[in-house]
């Protein structure tokens, strides 16, 4: 008898109340996910199991049981009521990957407040124009991040509290910061969870569009039933595996599948908050003897990199299943893990917008390696004519990759802006922004963005955001943002150029402005290199032809360029 | 190389780094601390230092070179640096 069902087999009379039924949830019922992921597990009998080992920098080891997390959520949760935080309120975790974010967000949801994730390498610029769309009250920090908030904070009306949650000294505090320490705290046994419902908000995540200022995509408790059902077939987590989510839960991965998938099936995961190293990779996967592993193409690239003797210096026969998310995963990659891991990484894909996975490899499946898999069951997808938006039948036509609204985790609007939510959709289809094909058997393989939006390193950029920033800089007197190929990266941030009188090129001012961008934006966003221009190409009407540059960077086809401006 | 150039090199790289990459006043950055595997300068940051390693000592690192653990202390980026310095 196979081990995996087929995929004709999962997809058959396939409903979503199969997750409702396993979580004993029924229509109208209180739904949080703080309560799923920690309470519930404690009464089905798991409070002793072991819900996290976590390891930083320098040997800090800490590990958490399913009750250890259910009383941590509930300690923070009652230390932010007394704070007077209520249910829809936002608050704003803005850490490293330390225990205190994991536990926090539990605490947040429990109460009925919206968590904010926000990637803890983001410079003062991209914090402050997130907590101002979001009307954040309360931002929970690390000392080590205190100064790009104090920097904004005179801008942010309703920022009422900035809590960190360790070791500053009470003397050192400003007006409206407060010292939380979880292990100092009484632990709280009981918490009245707000008794949220499918629609309640949760999550508030953070995206980049080609234009505008970045979205705050709306995602509610109901996503639970997507974010575990695609943890459990296609993660395969099972009761006795060791699970490890590489990615940072200022990322919709990180607390799709770093928290709410594994936690809600009860399953034992690990953390590692430290900087990338082949050496300390292979050495985590050894020492907890990791059995699935949920990483990144940029980060399978680098281990590719390091090469396959350091490889063999680790145990990891624990490994038994391998799934990648962020970008494209290139054949090479799939080809690389299953000689050096013995298996393949399985690709999956799915957006922040989509809270969970959509079109994906199964366990079980033939692997096409390159390819993006198949529609997860309860999923209707498509290519659309980027002309017509009809759905193309003909295999191998390149199209946009749509969605037929209507799955748990799908985002429930943009935060304070329904009409570029409203766009996002034409005839019924929920558009991706991606493109892709489809072959003959039904395989997705991803072709690129329908948009400038640079996805480097698995992470989205807005170019527009990258190109106001620059202006900024007083040396700067007109800027346009493309991507360049990178062969760790898929794609890294490129900035062209031109110089305000008086200032003229040199590679010093190359580095001042890339490490402007760097403080003000994120390190994603600072462009890996510049060049400076006598002038940028625009249009007869004065628009920069960003895709101009684009084609030069991939040495692609320039095409139509009648519109461009004559000297 | 003399060792007062090789400490002033070092004693540059360590400025550099502290002033661009660290928020934090009491982190206290040695010539050993580790800086990629200790997330204090994340790989996309580390492309910024090695321009200013290029533009300070009018070098030039291939970029299999530039590996997080050549980058990862001060004591390794000088050791890099001094192989291209005077080629």
């Amino acid at each position: 008898m196979a081990e995996y069902p087929s995929y004709d087999e999962l997809t058959r009379d396939f409903n979503w109340s199969i997750a409702e039924k396993e979580l004993e949830y029924n229509h109208g019922d209180v739904i949080n996910i703080g309560w799923y992921c920690s309470d519930r597990i404690c009464m089905k009998g798991n409070a002793g199991k072991t819900a996290m080992y976590y390891e930083g920098f320098g040997g800090i080891e800490k590990k958490y049981t399913f009750n250890d997390i259910r009383l941590a959520g509930n300690t923070i949760g009652t230390f932010l009521r007394t704070l007077g935080i209520r249910d829809g309120d936002r608050v704003c975790l803005f850490m490293d990957r330390i225990p205190e974010l994991y536990l926090s967000f539990l605490g947040i949801l429990k109460i009925g407040a919206i968590v904010q994730p926000l990637f803890s390498a983001f410079g003062e610029e991209s914090l402050f124009v997130r907590l101002e769309n979001a009307q954040t009250r309360v931002v929970i920090t690390q000392k080590k991040h205190l100064s790009k908030v104090r920097k904004i904070r005179s801008k942010l009306p309703n920022l009422e509290l900035v809590i960190i949650v360790d070791a500053v000294k009470p003397g050192e505090l400003e007006k409206g910061e407060i010292l939380f320490s979880l292990d100092r705290a009484e632990p709280v046994e009981h918490l009245e969870i707000f008794p949220t419902t499918a629609e309640s908000p949760s999550v508030l995540h953070y995206t980049s569009g080609t234009t505008g200022q970045p979205k705050g995509v709306k995602h509610v408790h109901y996503s639970i039933i997507s974010q575990y059902l695609t943890t459990k077939w296609i993660l395969d987590l099972r009761d006795n595996d060791i699970y490890w989510c590489t990615a940072d839960p200022g990322w919709v991965t990180g607390t799709s599948y770093g928290i709410i998938g594994p936690w809600s099936l009860g399953a034992t995961q690990c953390i590692l908050d430290t900087g990338f190293s082949a050496q300390a990779w292979y050495g985590f996967i050894e020492k907890y003897r990791v059995t699935v592993w949920y990483s990144a193409p940029t980060a399978i690239r680098s281990l590719m990199k390091a090469g396959e003797e350091v490889v063999k210096n680790y145990d990891l026969s624990s490994l038994r299943h391998l799934a990648s998310v962020g970008e494209p995963l290139n054949s090479e990659a799939v080809i690389w893990s299953q000689r050096v891991f013995g298996k393949p990484f399985l690709d999956t894909f799915w957006q922040t917008e989509t809270g969970s996975i959509m079109i994906t490899n199964f366990p079980g499946m033939k692997i096409k390696p390159g390819s993006m898999g198949k529609p997860f069951p309860g999923i209707t997808s498509t290519v659309l004519d980027p002309v017509t938006f009809v759905p193309l039948t003909e295999p191998g036509k390149a199209g946009l990759i749509a969605f037929r609204p209507g799955w748990p985790a799908m985002m429930r609007t943009y935060w304070k802006n329904e009409e570029k939510y409203r766009e996002k959709f034409v005839n019924g289809w929920y558009l991706s922004g991606d493109r892709s094909t489809i072959d003959n058997e039904g395989y997705y393989w991803f072709i690129g963005r329908d948009d400038d939006v640079i996805n480097t390193g698995g992470h989205l950029v807005s170019p527009f955001e990258v190109e106001s920033a620059l202006l900024e800089h007083p040396a700067v007197g007109e800027s346009a943002v493309t991507s360049k190929p990178d062969e760790i990266n898929m794609e890294v941030v490129k900035a062209f150029i031109t110089l305000k009188p008086g200032f003229t090129p040199s590679p010093d001012l190359e580095l001042d402005i890339m490490n402007f961008i760097r403080k003000k934006l994120s390190p994603l966003a600072m462009p890996q290199a510049v060049e400076f221009m006598d002038k940028l190409p625009k249009t007869r009407s004065g628009k920069i032809m960003r895709r101009v540059l684009h084609a030069k960077e991939w040495g692609e086809e320039i095409g139509d360029i009648s519109t461009l401006e004559n000297d | 190389m003399e060792e007062n150039t090789l400490n002033e090199m070092k004693e540059m790289v360590l400025n550099y780094v502290v002033k661009e990459y660290i928020d934090d006043e009491d982190v206290k950055i040695t010539y050993e601390t580790p800086l990629i595997s200790s997330g204090y300068v994340d790989s996309f940051s580390m492309v910024s230092l090695l321009v200013f390693l290029e533009n300070k000592f009018k070098i030039k690192i291939p970029p299999s070179k530039a590996t997080p653990e050549a980058f990862d202390n001060v004591n390794s980026i000088v050791a890099l640096v001094n192989q291209y310095l005077n080629k």
